[in-house]
């Protein structure tokens, strides 16, 4: 029972050690205004960024608009996956969806998805629909491609063997192509999750109310670098952690593959 | 040789009609292919002549059309495509550049990787359009923001593309040109870059998308014309051709340019295993 808990202490070492060169930056941040190296007005003191960051949490202002991204992002992202995926599986098991859409999909991949922002606030305004119709539309493209890829990855001879031990279509399609489908489509919704974000924000900065991304802008044009500065770390510690989140889910999810 | 001279010959003239009528059935094939593109943009038209929905919400194509075409009579076009393609790519080079050379100081040297490990493993995550303002205030509104900001966000995939290029060549390359006495300058140019080529490739495929959205997201927050910069203008006049056919002219130029990233990738990496293999670009 012990020998376990010994590892453990030099494998927590190790990961602190590793994670010195971000503390040893976050020391230099305070530093350059301690010694006045940079003025605060241009980079204001991570203490008092972070006393303000702790300052805003305690408001109800600051959940509102963590809420309200929390929707727009999660809702879209939902729709891209549920939508991206089923036409990517469509595409790679009947030919002839492949052949309508597959053009489609290969003209607007490369479209530069931030373009969308103008259009979709002309559709539907400022709040929370555009925004998630911007999402899904931005983030729909990767997850398809990676469903597709990994569908027509697929072992023909799995597909082959189940249905002639007399599987159905559709239990071949839900047993053997789906699962075989899942390493790649799962590494395009982390793609589409990091896209989701860029989205999300950049679309609050340039047209919103509401939201982290607004609140930032608010912020900055009030000239509250100090909260300015803690909402970007929010912002930026929310992304990091989305990813991780969704990287350790990804890594259970294809555990029977070892 | 022979085929040289074949091409000076006066014989080959008499084999010109064969030549276009194959591109003529490459061509047909290619229009097939294209159909549903094609379908799809008849039913726009066809969608937003009917009177379902405004010519505000969804304007007829062709008016689109006609939109780019005075827009690029008037040169505006030419103008901001360029201003978007200089910041973009400019971005986009300064990304390439330095990301590879800090790819390569992290494989080569220890202290460098432990340095930048873990900065690169939690920026690559971290949604960096939120620092926006904070560039801004750094640097002002003008090319030197935008062009950083691009940077900044393209340079993440690069870096990481080379770690695990460099990392995953052949140790018996390495070794076998130790052993015949290779320096540490001939190393990294020609064993070390060139084995690592196809995976940073796939970082720079990567990050050139990505260079072009933060391009066109700077423009619309910030202003300073460009692409970004037209559209937001238009859609806060409430001038819907203006937006689409932004959209239009963005989608191609994206179009465009993941396509002459890919012939790069085939005409840079022939000597590479991949170029046999059937590709879809």
């Amino acid at each position: 029972m012990s020998e376990p808990r010994a590892r453990a202490l030099p494998a927590l070492a190790s990961a602190l050690w590793r994670y010195v060169p971000v503390v040893l930056l976050l020391a230099l941040w305070q530093a350059a205004s301690d010694f006045g190296w940079v003025s605060t007005a241009v980079l204001p003191p991570l203490l008092s960024v972070l006393s303000s960051g702790y300052d805003l949490i305690t408001t109800a202002e600051f959940w509102e608009h963590t809420a309200a991204s929390l929707y727009r992002g999660s809702v879209g992202l939902l729709l891209s996956i549920v939508i991206g995926g089923a036409l990517g599986i469509g595409m790679a098991w009947w030919r002839p969806v492949n052949y309508l859409l597959s053009p489609i999909v290969e003209l607007f991949y490369p479209l530069p998805k931030s373009a969308l922002i103008p259009v979709t606030a002309l559709w539907l305004g400022f709040g929370d629909t555009s925004k998630i119709l911007l999402i899904f539309l931005g983030c729909m493209l990767p997850v398809t491609i990676g469903a597709f890829n990994g569908a027509r990855g697929s072992e023909q001879t799995l597909v082959w063997s189940a249905r002639s031990l007399g599987a159905s279509r559709l239990q071949t399609l839900r047993d053997v192509v789906v699962p075989s489908a899942m390493p790649e489509l799962l590494n395009g919704i982390r793609t589409a999750l990091a896209l989701s974000f860029i989205l999300l924000v950049s679309s609050e900065l340039i047209v919103a109310r509401k939201g982290l991304g607004s609140m930032i802008g608010f912020l900055g044009d009030g000239g509250n670098y100090d909260a300015m500065f803690a909402v970007v770390l929010a912002v930026a510690m929310l992304g990091f952690f989305a990813d991780r989140i969704y990287q350790v889910m990804m890594q259970r999810a294809l555990r029977w593959r070892e | 040789m022979a085929r040289v001279e074949e091409g000076f010959a006066p014989s080959a003239r008499g084999r010109r009609p064969v030549l276009v009528a194959e591109f003529g059935r490459a061509l047909g094939w290619r229009l097939i292919a294209w159909s549903p593109v094609i379908a799809v943009l008849i039913a726009w038209e066809v969608f937003a002549r009917s009177g379902a929905v405004s010519p505000f919400m969804l304007p007829p194509l062709s008016r689109v059309f006609e939109r780019i075409a005075s827009d690029a009579a008037s040169g505006e076009l030419v103008i901001a495509v360029a201003l978007t393609l200089w910041r973009a790519l400019a971005g986009f080079l300064i990304a390439a550049v330095v990301g590879v050379a800090l790819g390569l100081a992290m494989a080569r040297v220890r202290l460098v990787y432990w340095f930048f490990d873990p900065i690169v493993s939690i920026g690559f995550p971290v949604p960096k359009i939120a620092f926006l303002p904070i560039i801004v205030l750094w640097l002002g509104f003008y090319d030197v923001s935008k062009i950083t900001m691009i940077a900044f966000n393209a340079i993440f995939p690069v870096v990481t593309a080379t770690v695990v290029g460099v990392y995953g060549v052949e140790k018996e390359i390495i070794w076998s040109a130790r052993n015949v006495g290779t320096n540490e300058r001939a190393m990294l140019w020609e064993i070390l870059l060139p084995a690592a080529l196809p995976q940073i490739f796939t970082g720079l495929q990567v990050a050139l998308p990505i260079a072009i959205i933060v391009g066109i997201v700077t423009e619309m927050a910030m202003g300073g014309y460009g692409v970004g910069g037209s559209m937001q203008t238009a859609s806060r006049m409430a001038d819907s051709l203006g937006v689409f056919a932004g959209i239009i002219v963005t989608a191609v130029v994206g179009y465009i340019l993941v396509k002459l990233m890919s012939v790069l990738r085939r005409r840079l990496l022939v000597w590479h295993q991949e170029a046999m293999e059937p590709t879809t670009a």
